[in-house]
């Protein structure tokens, strides 16, 4: 046997992923490099600043994962090209070892990408069909209490009035040059909400996934930074140190009939947004009827957890190095913390308006939990509550708007949908 | 609105100046007519709540000598729990104290209620 070490050296070099960096360094190897630091500065986040780690670890890795250059002749982990026809409904080229075309496929479906993708296409596939972001809003459903909302029903105001970053955002974008879809994408990150940032943005500007997933989950991480300043900002010390008083006590057959009147009321005035909605419901009526305990742990844990898994990787898979290092993700990122900051001023401008309309019972700093991200933004507003006197609680009294702010987030998506889908 | 669908690709300003009013007060019109189901709801459940009946109390019976439970040194008074156990009460007080950063001693509890 004669064996040529060299040449054996030499194959193995040019299979290897650095060989593909280096040789197409200029053509997008720099791209896939820059992605690949980018991914690892996400895990530095998530692991030991704690950004939201849940979700933020499995986008770093899918980032990660996404642009290791793939092996010759074996199709990439995630395949952006095979994405692009199936969004764009053009023909698919699926080319052999040595870069021939040996089919063309004239219209993908998702049975092509099981066939021909790697393993975060099929995980994608999920994101695509808004099957994720409605699983993580059942278990969502199933760990929050309406009852905060249901005793003060006011509440739901200030949950409307902090959305007004979504549509601000969603102005600035279109000023900045972004088409209607992409700037309903870019604007829903002032909701607060990962899932229903995701579910839109892949119904309406998929190629924008990554970096508005990014954005969304970092700035709810960042909660605590970017909110408080803004609070004292826009109240005064007299109205944060306001007690507010206890409010009443709310029935179990209350709590079981309102996810059925939200689904049945919300579904009927967006259709776009059932899906989301109605899940967030079922998950809730699971914890409430107290006779489906085994489906609303389910829900809560196991089935939260692997769509989180599933979710999280595919999403930060999207993160290729060519359609993210672009200028429109650094728009993406200063319009968001613009939506952020501006729906928070939203809420506690209503909290303001409520609080003087109601005689000085309702402390204005609630208004801030309007922006969904539970329950951060409710603890943010107890928080600051305590500092102005330590002895408010405010953390119930915000969990009111905190919760319609998800109402009332879904139903700003579903809005938009109607307009651009 | 398919038209605006249609149009998405090359925005105006003013449109979506219109667009983004329409859209907020959309959310406002939803959530103000969720509210008014709500209140109404939770009208008719409060409502629906039986009130305690009033029963004619026999006559008063020679008023026994009632004895003041013995405080213990250094209580601020006497505490009405209502659906909590003593335990728990003993837990959500410590950890009140302790968020506040005051010994137990300088504080007064009046009552602590279960909120359901």
């Amino acid at each position: 046997m004669n064996i040529n070490i060299g040449e054996v050296l030499l194959n193995l070099w040019n299979d290897s992923g650095f060989s593909a960096i280096i040789n197409g360094f200029g053509a997008g190897g720099w791209q896939n490099l820059v992605m690949i630091i980018i991914g690892c500065v996400l895990l530095y986040l998530g692991i030991v600043k704690q950004f939201e780690p849940l979700l933020l670890v499995g986008i770093a890795f899918g980032c990660i994962l996404s642009n290791l250059p793939p092996v010759p002749g074996a199709a990439a982990m995630y395949n952006q090209d095979l994405w692009n026809a199936y969004i764009n409904g053009s023909a698919y080229q699926v080319l052999n070892e040595a870069g021939e075309v040996i089919k063309t496929i004239e219209e993908i479906h998702f049975t092509d990408i099981i066939h021909y993708g790697g393993l975060l296409d099929i995980f994608y596939i999920g994101v695509k069909a808004g099957l994720y972001p409605c699983l993580i809003f059942m278990g969502v459903g199933a760990m929050t209490d309406f009852g905060p909302l249901l005793s003060n029903p006011k509440s739901l105001l200030l949950g409307a009035a902090a959305q007004m970053g979504v549509f601000a955002a969603f102005f600035g974008a279109v000023a900045l040059g972004f088409t209607g879809q992409e700037a309903a994408s870019i604007g829903i990150i002032g909701g607060a909400d990962g899932p229903t940032a995701i579910f839109l943005t892949t119904k309406l500007a998929p190629h924008l996934l990554g970096a508005i997933a990014v954005a969304a989950y970092s700035y709810m991480a960042l909660i605590p930074l970017i909110q408080p300043p803004f609070m004292k900002m826009l109240t005064t010390a007299k109205q944060r140190k306001i007690k507010m008083v206890q409010t009443r006590n709310v029935s179990k057959t209350e709590k079981i009939i309102f996810p059925i009147l939200v689904t049945i009321f919300v579904a009927l005035l967006l259709p776009d947004t059932a899906p989301l909605v109605g899940c967030l419901m079922l998950g809730n009526l699971f914890k409430e009827t107290g006779v489906t305990d085994r489906l609303s742990d389910t829900v809560q844990n196991a089935l939260m957890n692997i769509v989180t898994i599933l979710l999280s990787t595919a999403v930060g898979a999207t993160m290729v190095g060519s359609t993210f290092l672009t200028v429109e993700t650094l728009k993406i990122v200063v319009l968001g913390v613009c939506a952020f900051i501006l729906s928070t001023c939203g809420g506690l401008v209503g909290g303001v308006i409520m609080c003087k309309l109601t005689g000085g019972k309702v402390n204005p700093l609630i208004g801030s939990a309007g922006v969904s991200a539970v329950p951060m933004a409710a603890r943010v507003a107890n928080k600051e509550g305590q500092k102005a006197n330590p002895s408010n609680f405010l953390l119930m009294h915000a969990m009111g708007p905190n919760v319609a702010g998800v109402i009332g987030s879904a139903i700003a998506a579903g809005f938009l949908l109607s307009v651009f889908g | 609105m398919m038209m605006l669908a249609a149009a998405a690709d090359n925005m105006g300003i003013a449109d979506a100046g219109i667009v983004a009013l329409l859209g907020y007060g959309v959310v406002f019109f939803g959530l103000i007519l969720l509210l008014i189901v709500v209140s109404i709801l939770g009208k008719a459940f409060t409502r629906g709540e039986k009130k305690p009946e009033k029963v004619e109390e026999p006559a008063p019976a020679p008023a026994p000598v009632v004895t003041e439970p013995q405080l213990a040194p250094g209580s601020a008074g006497q505490l009405k729990l209502h659906d909590v156990p003593p335990k728990t009460a003993a837990m959500l007080m410590a950890i009140v104290a302790d968020k506040m950063g005051k010994p137990l001693n300088e504080l007064r509890f009046i009552s602590i209620k279960e909120v359901k």
